[in-house]
C-alpha cells in the first residue's frame, strides 16, 4: 500500500517551502451529548449510551447542550478568538454509516469563535504564532469496526459493525489559517501546536484531552511550494493522527512524499490520507463522492446561539492562567534551570510533573522519574510518556518506598515493571515479588563478615582511614544479597564492624 | 345508539362519558365497528393503515374503571382519536406511508402521543397519508389511496387524507394531522371537516417524521371547531425536546370557541387568494360566508399581500431542500428497509442507493432530487437563499395585513375534490392545490379550515380558511366557531349530514350518481 | 439559471444516494425542468437588502442543562435494524474489493 517514494527530508527542505494547516477536533467531557441527553461516556458496551436522537431515528429533534456551548466559548477565549454575538448551526451532508442522520450537525458560516491565535513555543524556546481561523461546535460520529479484512482496516473488509455510543459526543473543531514560514521546523511545529492545544483544553477542564482515546484528534494539511512562490501548492489532508509523535512523523512523511512527487514533475493529488503508525507512512484515503458538495444549509431544528457580553465575561472570568504564565510560575516554583524546564516541556510531561508534585513528590523527584525512567520506557515503547500508564500516585509511592529504605533505585525499576504489568500498586508489587531490601542486620552482618574476611587488605585500608576503599566491600555485600540491601545501611555496618567513625 | 355515538362530536362524547351515559369501551367499540364497516375492501375508505383494536379497548376499559372509582379524569379521557401515520407510536407500526418504513416499530412515542396517553384518549389507529406527507391527494401513499367519503372516486386531499376521511366518515371523532403546506387544511376543505395548523411551535414536532422542519406543524382534525380547540389544548404547549417549541401555554382555545360573537372584529379578504384560478362554486361559498360574517357584525375589508405570488415558488424550494436532508437518514442501516443491489459489488454506498430507490416512491424521489439541486454548490444563493428572503417578504405582508385586520379569510383550496388519478402525473397541477395554504406555513401563522358548504357545480365540500397572527390561535377558534354556527343554522345541521352514508348496499350507490342528490339538497336549502 | 438536464439529475441522484435507471433519469429531468422553471421567479423577488428568514418565529438560546436523561437499551436500539451482530449494526463493506 505504502509504495510511495519519498525524498530525504533535508533535500526536500532545500527545495521546497512547506505550508501547514491543522484541524484539531476536541471531544468535550460533558456529561451528555451535544444534542441529546444520552450519556457521553467512553468505552461502554456498544449502543448502550444512545437514545433515539443519537440513532437518528425518524421523528427526532436535537436540543443544544448549554455546557458544550460554554466549553466552546472557553476554548475560543483561550485561543484569543472573538466570540460570535450570534451564531447558528448548519447541516453538513454526506452519507456514511457512522453518521446516523447522514448529515453532521455543525457550524458553517458563523462559527462560535473566530480570528484568534496561539503562541507556540518550540524546543529551543522560539515562539511561533499560529493564527486561528475558527473554532466551531459539532457532533462526533459513531465508531466503525471493519471485519473480515486484515488488521481491522477498511481495505479488504467484508463488512463493518457500527457502534453509535460516540455519535453525538460534543466536538469543537479548531481550524488554523495557513501556517507559512515554519521551514524545516514544520514537523516540530506541528507537534508543538497540537501539544499546546491539548494543554489548553486540559487546563480548561473541558476535555479529558487523552489523545490515545481520541479526545484530541488532528488532521494535518501539508502542501509544498518552491521557495519564493506565493501561491500554495496542492495539499493533502492526513487524518487519524492520534499522538504527538505521530503528528510530527506524519507531517515529516508528507513533506518528503510531496517533494518526491514534485521532483518527478508530477502534481500532488488533493486528497485525504490516512496515517499508519505501524508503517510510519500515509496511504490514500477513501475517495469521498460527496466531498465536493456538502450542501450546507442552516439547521432548521435549532435556533441561534446569542452570546451576550455578560455571558462571555462570566466565562472569561473562569479562564485558568494562560500557558506562558503558567510555565513561568511552575519553573519558579520548581526551581528548575531554563534547560531543565525546556526539556520537561519538550518531553510533554509538564502537566504530569505538576500533578506528581501536587500528589506529594518533590519537584526534583518528579523530574527524576518523568525525565528518567518513564521517559526511557516511553521511548522504547514508542508512545508519549503520559500514555505509558504511570500515574502520579505511582511515582509518589515509589519515591516513598525508596525514601523509607524499603527499596532502592534498582528495585524501584523492577517494581515499576510489576505496576505496568498490572500486578497492582508499588507496595503490592514489592510484597508479591519479594523485592524489599534486606534490612535484617543479622543477615547483613554475616555477609559483611564474609566480605571483610575475603579482602583483609581492603579492611586494613579502611581501618587506616582510607574510607573510599569501602566501595569494594559494599559491592561484595550487594553481590551476595543480590542487590536487595540498602547500600547506606551496609556502609554503616561495615564502619561499625571495623570500629571506624563514618 | 351506535350511529349516535359515531356521529357525536368529541365535546358531546366527553359530556356523555362524564355523565356516565355511555362507557368509553362502548364509544371505542362503536368506532372500531364503523372502521370495520367502511374502511376495508375494494371500495373502502382506506383511511387506516393500522387499527389499534386491543390497546384502544384496553385504554377505554381503564378509563371506565377509573371513572367508576371516582377518579378525576381529563375532559377528553375515553374519547378516541386517530393518529396520522407520520407520528411515531410505541406499540403500533409507523410507516409514513412509505415502503421504506414498512412494519417499523418506534421504540419511542412522539410528544403529542405522550400527551394523548396522559389524557387517556384511546388511539384507534394510524391513518393513511401521502408518502412522507408529500402530496395533496393521499394517492402517493405506498399503501393505496384513501377515498373521499363524499365520493369514493375522488381524492380526500393530502397529505392527511386519512385523518380527514376518517373523521368525515365517522370512523373517529378526532384525529391528528401534520401540516407543512396545507396537509391538514386542504384535506379538511375537500372532506367537509375542520382542521387547524397551529402557530409554528405551538405544538411539539418531536416524533413527527420531518418533511420540512421549518414548516411542519402537528394539528387537530375534527368535525367541529370546538373539538379542534379541545384537542389543541391537549397536544399543545412547551416541549423541551423541540428547540422550536414555544413556551406559551395552550389554554383558552375552547373558551374562545365558546365566545360566540364576532361583532366589531375586522376580517380581511386577501386579494391575492381568491378570484382567478378558483372554482366558481368555491368563490360562491366563500362570498356566502363573508355575507354571514358581515351580517353578524364583523367588518369585512380587502387587504393585499403582494408577495403571496412568490409563496408557492419559495415553498417548492424550501420544502424539498429540507426534505432532502431530513430523508437522508432512511438508508437501510439503523431501521427500515434494506435492499441489496441487483448486480455488481455489494458496498454500503450501493446498498443505500438501492434501498432508497426501492423504498421511496416517485414523488419523494422528485422532491429529494429537487432539494438536493436547490442546496447544491452554486445554486444555494439563487434558490434556498432567495426563498428564505421571500419568506421575509411574506411575513411582512402578513404583518401589514394584521395591522389592519384581526383575522384573514380565504378559500382553503382553489377547487373541490378532484378525481383519483386526475393530477397524479402532473406534479405542478398537484402543487397548485396548496396555493392558499402555503403562506401560513412560510410565515408560521396559524390557519383553520372549516366547511363552507357544497359547490354548486359538483356538490362537493368547499373549505373556508381563517388565518390569524402568530400566537393568536384563539382568534381562529372564536371566528371559526361563529361562522360554523351561522352556516349550520343555514343548513339545518352539520354539513356532513349531507354526505353519503357509506353503508347503503353497494348496488344502490352504483346505480345512481352520487353527485346529484347533494347538489339538489343544497340548492333546495339555499333557495329557502 | 441553467436548465436542468439528464446529467445534472444523474449527479444529484448520486449525491442523494438514489439509484436511478436511464428511463427514470430522463423522466425526472423533464419534470424537474418544469418545476425549476416555475420557481425561478423566486430568485428575482427579493433584493439584497432583504434578510433571510430561517425560522418563522424567532427564538434564541434554547439550550438544555447537561444532565443525563433517558437511554435506550441495546436491544431497543437495534430492534429496527435490518442486520446486526454482537450488539452492533452490521453494514456491507464500505470499500469495493480491488
Amino acid at each position: 500500500m505504502s509504495g510511495d517514494t519519498i525524498l530525504g527530508f533535508d533535500e526536500a527542505m532545500a527545495k521546497y517551502d512547506p505550508v501547514l494547516g491543522f484541524e484539531v477536533h476536541v471531544e468535550l467531557n460533558t456529561a451528555t451529548k451535544m444534542f441529546s441527553s444520552a450519556p457521553n461516556v467512553f468505552g461502554d458496551e456498544p449502543n448502550t449510551n444512545v437514545n433515539e436522537v443519537d440513532l437518528g431515528l425518524p421523528g427526532v429533534l436535537p436540543v443544544v447542550n448549554r455546557k458544550a456551548v460554554e466549553s466552546s466559548i472557553l476554548i475560543g477565549l483561550a485561543l484569543n478568538c472573538k466570540i460570535a454575538e450570534h451564531c447558528t448551526f448548519a447541516r453538513k451532508q454526506y452519507f456514511y454509516p457512522d453518521t446516523p442522520k447522514n448529515f453532521q450537525t455543525s457550524q458553517y458560516e458563523d462559527p462560535i469563535a473566530y480570528d484568534g491565535y496561539l503562541d507556540v513555543e518550540l524546543e529551543d524556546g522560539t515562539v511561533f504564532r499560529v493564527e486561528i481561523e475558527r473554532a466551531h461546535m459539532e457532533e462526533d460520529a459513531g465508531k466503525l469496526t471493519h471485519m473480515g479484512g486484515a488488521a481491522g482496516r477498511i481495505q479488504g473488509a467484508d463488512f463493518s459493525l457500527v457502534d453509535y455510543n460516540r455519535a453525538g459526543v460534543p466536538l469543537v473543531e479548531i481550524v488554523t489559517k495557513p501556517i507559512e514560514g515554519a521551514g524545516s521546523r514544520a514537523p516540530e511545529l506541528a507537534k508543538a501546536y497540537v501539544a499546546a492545544v491539548r494543554e489548553i483544553v486540559k487546563n480548561l477542564g473541558v476535555s479529558e484531552a487523552r489523545m490515545e482515546r481520541g479526545n484530541v484528534r488532528c488532521d494535518a494539511n501539508v502542501s509544498l511550494r518552491p521557495y519564493g512562490r506565493e501561491k500554495f501548492g496542492l495539499r493533502s489532508e492526513t487524518k487519524n493522527v492520534n499522538s504527538l509523535r505521530a503528528i510530527e512523523h506524519a507531517v515529516r512523511f508528507e513533506i518528503q512524499r510531496h517533494a518526491a512527487i514534485l521532483d518527478a514533475g508530477e502534481s500532488v493529488v488533493q486528497e485525504t490520507r490516512h496515517w499508519h503508525e505501524d508503517t510510519k507512512s500515509t496511504t490514500s484515503g477513501r475517495p469521498k463522492s460527496d466531498a465536493d458538495d456538502y450542501r450546507y444549509f442552516p439547521e432548521p431544528d435549532l435556533v441561534p446561539i446569542v452570546s451576550t457580553p455578560e455571558w462571555v465575561e462570566e466565562l472569561r472570568a473562569r479562564l485558568p492562567e494562560p500557558p506562558a504564565e503558567r510555565r513561568k510560575r511552575l519553573q519558579a516554583d520548581w526551581g528548575y534551570t531554563d534547560l531543565e524546564f525546556r526539556d520537561v516541556v519538550n518531553a510533554g510531561v509538564m502537566g504530569e510533573i505538576e500533578e506528581t508534585v501536587a500528589a506529594g513528590a518533590t519537584p526534583a523527584v518528579a523530574r527524576k522519574w518523568w525525565m528518567g525512567e518513564i521517559a526511557r520506557r516511553a521511548k522504547l515503547a514508542d508512545v508519549d510518556p503520559a500514555a505509558l500508564g504511570v500515574t502520579p500516585a505511582v511515582v509518589v509511592e515509589l519515591d516513598r518506598l525508596i525514601a523509607s529504605g524499603a527499596i532502592n533505585d534498582k528495585l524501584a525499576r523492577e517494581v515499576l515493571d510489576g505496576v505496568l504489568a498490572g500486578e497492582g500498586g508499588p507496595a503490592e508489587v514489592v510484597d508479591a515479588r519479594g523485592l524489599a531490601v534486606v534490612s535484617d542486620d543479622g543477615a547483613l552482618q554475616a555477609a559483611i563478615d564474609t566480605a571483610l574476611a575475603a579482602q583483609p587488605d581492603v579492611a586494613e585500608k579502611i581501618r587506616g582511614g582510607k574510607l573510599q576503599a569501602i566501595g569494594a566491600i559494599v559491592g561484595g555485600v550487594m553481590k551476595v544479597t543480590k542487590g536487595q540491601a540498602d547500600p547506606g545501611r551496609v556502609r554503616e555496618l561495615i564502619l561499625k564492624t571495623l570500629g571506624v567513625e563514618g | 345508539m351506535t350511529d349516535e355515538l359515531i356521529r357525536s362530536s368529541a365535546a358531546d362524547l366527553a359530556a356523555k362519558l362524564a355523565a356516565r351515559d355511555v362507557t368509553a369501551v362502548e364509544v371505542v367499540q362503536a368506532h372500531l365497528d364503523r372502521i370495520a364497516e367502511v374502511d376495508g375492501g375494494e371500495r373502502g375508505i382506506n383511511a387506516f393503515l393500522h387499527v389499534n383494536t386491543d390497546e384502544a379497548l384496553a385504554v377505554a376499559a381503564e378509563v371506565d374503571a377509573r371513572r367508576a372509582a371516582g377518579e378525576a379524569l381529563h375532559e377528553l379521557a375515553g374519547v378516541p382519536i386517530a393518529v396520522k401515520d407520520l407520528i411515531v407510536t410505541i406499540g403500533q407500526p409507523t410507516t409514513a406511508g412509505s415502503k421504506i418504513l414498512e412494519g417499523w416499530m418506534s421504540p419511542y412515542d412522539a410528544t403529542v402521543v405522550k400527551k394523548l396517553r396522559a389524557a387517556r384518549m384511546p388511539i384507534l389507529g394510524k391513518t393513511n397519508l401521502d408518502e412522507f406527507a408529500m402530496g395533496s391527494s393521499t394517492e402517493h401513499s405506498a399503501y393505496g389511496p384513501t377515498r373521499n367519503p363524499w365520493d369514493l372516486d375522488r381524492i380526500p386531499g393530502g397529505s392527511g387524507g386519512g385523518s380527514a376521511a376518517a373523521v368525515a366518515a365517522f370512523e373517529a371523532p378526532l384525529a391528528l394531522g401534520t401540516d407543512t403546506g396545507g396537509s391538514i387544511r386542504q384535506p379538511g376543505a375537500v372532506t367537509g371537516t375542520v382542521g387547524v395548523k397551529p402557530t409554528y411551535g405551538a405544538v411539539s414536532r418531536y416524533g413527527a417524521i420531518a418533511m420540512a422542519s421549518s414548516l411542519d406543524q402537528i394539528g387537530p382534525v375534527s368535525r367541529t371547531v370546538l373539538d379542534s380547540a379541545l384537542l389543541q389544548e391537549v397536544i399543545g404547549g412547551h416541549d423541551p425536546f423541540d428547540s422550536t417549541s414555544l413556551t406559551d401555554p395552550s389554554t383558552g382555545l375552547a373558551a374562545a370557541a365558546r365566545v360566540g360573537n364576532v361583532a366589531g372584529l375586522r376580517i380581511g379578504i386577501i386579494k391575492e387568494l381568491h378570484g382567478e384560478g378558483y372554482q366558481a362554486g368555491v368563490e360562491n361559498r366563500f362570498n356566502e360566508s363573508l355575507d354571514l360574517l358581515r351580517a353578524a357584525g364583523a367588518t369585512i375589508v380587502e387587504v393585499s399581500c403582494p408577495n403571496f405570488g412568490y409563496a408557492l415558488g419559495a415553498y417548492y424550494l424550501i420544502m424539498p431542500s429540507e426534505a432532502s436532508s431530513n430523508l437522508a437518514k432512511f438508508d437501510g442501516v439503523r431501521f427500515g428497509l434494506r435492499k441489496m443491489p441487483d448486480d455488481g459489488p455489494v458496498t454500503i454506498e450501493r446498498v443505500m442507493a438501492a434501498t432508497r430507490a426501492a423504498g421511496f416512491g416517485a414523488e419523494v424521489k422528485r422532491r429529494i432530487i429537487l432539494g438536493t439541486y436547490a442546496l447544491s454548490a452554486g445554486y444555494y444563493d439563487a434558490y434556498y437563499g432567495s426563498a428564505q428572503k421571500v419568506r421575509t417578504l411574506i411575513q411582512r405582508d402578513f404583518a401589514a395585513a394584521f395591522g389592519q385586520v384581526d383575522v384573514l379569510i380565504s378559500p382553503t383550496a382553489p377547487t373541490t375534490a378532484f378525481k383519483l388519478g386526475e393530477k397524479l402525473n402532473d406534479p405542478l397541477a398537484m402543487y397548485l392545490n396548496d396555493v392558499a395554504t402555503i403562506p401560513a406555513n412560510l410565515a408560521g401563522v396559524p390557519g383553520l379550515t372549516l366547511p363552507g358548504g357544497l359547490a354548486d357545480e359538483d356538490g362537493l365540500p368547499v373549505g373556508i380558511q381563517l388565518l390569524a397572527p402568530a400566537r393568536e390561535d384563539a382568534r381562529l377558534y372564536r371566528v371559526g366557531a361563529v361562522l360554523e354556527s351561522l352556516l349550520e343554522d343555514r343548513w339545518g345541521g352539520p354539513l356532513l349530514d349531507k354526505a353519503p352514508s357509506l353503508v347503503e348496499p353497494v348496488g344502490f350507490r352504483q346505480a345512481q350518481s352520487p353527485l346529484v342528490e347533494p347538489v339538489e339538497t343544497l340548492a333546495t336549502k339555499e333557495a329557502n | 439559471m441553467a436548465a436542468i438536464n439528464r446529467d445534472d439529475v444523474a449527479h444529484l441522484a448520486q449525491l442523494a444516494h438514489i439509484e436511478m435507471s436511464d428511463a427514470e433519469l430522463d423522466k425526472m429531468a423533464g419534470e424537474l425542468a418544469v418545476i425549476v422553471d416555475s420557481v425561478k421567479s423566486v430568485s428575482e423577488a427579493a433584493g439584497a437588502d432583504v434578510p433571510a428568514t430561517s425560522h418563522p418565529i424567532p427564538l434564541a438560546n434554547v439550550m438544555r442543562d447537561d444532565v443525563v436523561g433517558h437511554v435506550l437499551t441495546a436491544e431497543q436500539a437495534l430492534s429496527g435494524a435490518p442486520d446486526t451482530e454482537d450488539g452492533r449494526f452490521k453494514v456491507p463493506a464500505i470499500l469495493e474489493e480491488d
